[in-house]
């Protein structure tokens, strides 16, 4: 039997805005795709999300913001990771984050940047591509 | 890393290498089988509780007042909660941890989502694999959440010492239907969301059941409870604890004990005959063949089966042969 590879997909809001219609949205699209996606809702903490990214093993982290936050955010939820030595995820985001930022975010580790209007096929592919592979 | 550096990981209360092992159980991985086989003398100490009833009954609600009752007693939680798979992408939305969210900042508590499909050895053997992985890492409860659907859910349900099952106000006509699989396997019954009307209704129709049902010497309590709140969760969970002791207690315990390891040999050991079988009647071409005779009406199915096993069987002796 074909011990085919799981992706499995943490999908998490960081931050204090409540609308979570694009995660939603990623978070089918990839269901669809045949990935396990962990849904953990709204207003989590850099913390929260790290420690769950842990606790279920996911190869994959999506964020999704809309709230501004990102530069704050995003790097406090790389450090949180690293303290917890989960070195091996791949990391992207979607959501409103301005040009001048993408760069910034990718610098920290974030190897995808979605804007809003993404195609969910794009990001499908990309979390294919891109997933670490485990042994 | 591997099973030895895994399984040091695991009972040295190794988050990281918790998560990693139950990865491996999961995708039954060679190095899953062996975590297992070096893990599980040390299991026997946690409290091993399933969670079931319908999608939608408050279930990952109740486990998350549970949690929070359980950590205020001092003891620390693990939580494996069980989503069903599309069954036509195979792929999973698993969501259980939004109504856990605090607990995830809770060092005393881990939890692990499952998607029912997303294992290849068998539904329950991995649930309940997982739950022992817990056991050896040292949490004192371990909870199991499963929608209790399908003929998995009930084996699921049947493999945790103490099992709940979770009924709503208004839930007559599922209360009366359900009466058959899963009323057997219960040893508490709840009527969750009774801040609802209609909760003394759905109370008196379970007493109904349960006076007709088939029971041992432990007898189910049923009682109300709101897991938003939190409301009688304590007294859930004296219950559970009360079950506990009863399991551990008299030689029912035992008899109990001997008949899930019983229960579990025997299903590994069918799902493993099953895959195997399948897999040898694949390569040699036997069952291709077959399939044209009876899809052709040559041959009838329950023949056709007969001769397929025929076929596995010399498969098997040659092989054993060749060895
Ligand atoms: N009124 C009321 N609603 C509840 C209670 N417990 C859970 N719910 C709601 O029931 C819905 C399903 O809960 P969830 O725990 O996800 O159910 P599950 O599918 O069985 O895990 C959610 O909207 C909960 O807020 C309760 O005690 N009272
Ligand atoms: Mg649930």
């Amino acid at each position: 039997m074909a011990n085919e590879q799981r992706i499995r997909v943490l999908i998490a809001k960081p931050g204090l805005d409540g609308h979570d219609r694009g995660a939603k949205v990623v978070a089918r699209a990839l269901r669809d795709a045949g990935m396990e996606v962990i849904y953990t809702g709204i207003r989590q903490t850099p913390a929260m999300i790290a420690e769950a990214a842990l606790q279920e093993d996911a190869q994959v982290v999506g964020l999704s913001i809309l709230s501004g936050a990102h530069l704050e955010l995003f790097p406090r939820v790389v450090d949180e990771l690293k303290q917890r030595g989960v070195d091996d995820v791949l990391l992207f985001c979607g959501g409103i984050i301005p040009q001048e930022d993408i760069e910034k975010i990718k610098a920290i580790g974030f190897q995808g940047v979605f804007g809003p209007g993404t195609n969910t096929g794009d990001i499908i592919e990309f979390v294919k591509a891109h997933a670490p592979v485990r042994t | 890393m591997g099973a030895a550096e895994l399984a040091e990981g695991v009972r040295a209360g190794n988050r990281r290498a918790l998560a990693r092992a139950i990865s491996h159980v999961e995708a039954d991985s060679a190095i899953g089988r062996e975590l297992q086989r070096r893990l599980y003398r040390y299991t026997g100490n946690a409290q091993i509780v399933g969670i079931t009833g319908s999608a939608g009954a408050g279930k990952s609600t109740l486990v998350g007042a549970l949690a929070r009752e359980q950590r205020r007693r001092e003891r620390t939680v693990g939580i494996v909660a069980v989503d069903p798979s599309s069954p036509f992408s195979h792929g999973a939305i698993l969501g259980d941890r939004i109504r856990m969210q605090d607990l995830t900042a809770d060092g005393g508590v881990f939890m692990r989502s499952m998607a029912s499909r997303g294992n290849l050895g068998g539904l329950s053997e991995t649930a309940t694999g997982v739950a022992d992985l817990m056991d050896a890492a040292g949490f004192d409860v371990v909870m199991i959440e499963t929608v209790g659907a399908g003929q998995d859910e009930v084996e699921i349900a049947t493999a945790a010492q103490t099992t709940v099952l979770v009924t709503n106000p208004g839930g007559g006509d599922e209360i009366q239907s359900m009466k058959a699989g899963l009323m057997e396997v219960a040893q508490i019954l709840v009527v969750n969301k009774a801040d609802l009307a209609g909760a003394d209704t759905a109370m008196t129709q379970l007493k109904a059941l349960l006076a007709i049902a088939d029971l041992g010497a432990w007898r189910p309590p049923i009682l109300k409870v709101v897991a938003k709140t939190g409301d009688s969760v304590g007294t859930l969970v004296d219950h559970i604890d009360e079950h506990h002791a009863f399991m551990r207690s008299n030689e029912h315990g035992d008899r109990e004990r001997r008949d899930l390891a019983r229960k579990q040999i025997v299903a590994l050991t069918r799902a493993a005959l099953h895959r195997e079988a399948l897999v040898t009647a694949n390569q040699s071409g036997a069952l291709a063949a077959l399939v044209d005779e009876v899809a052709g009406r040559r041959r009838d199915p329950r023949s056709a089966a007969g001769v397929l096993l025929e076929a596995v069987r010399r498969e098997w002796g040659a092989e054993i042969a060749s060895r």
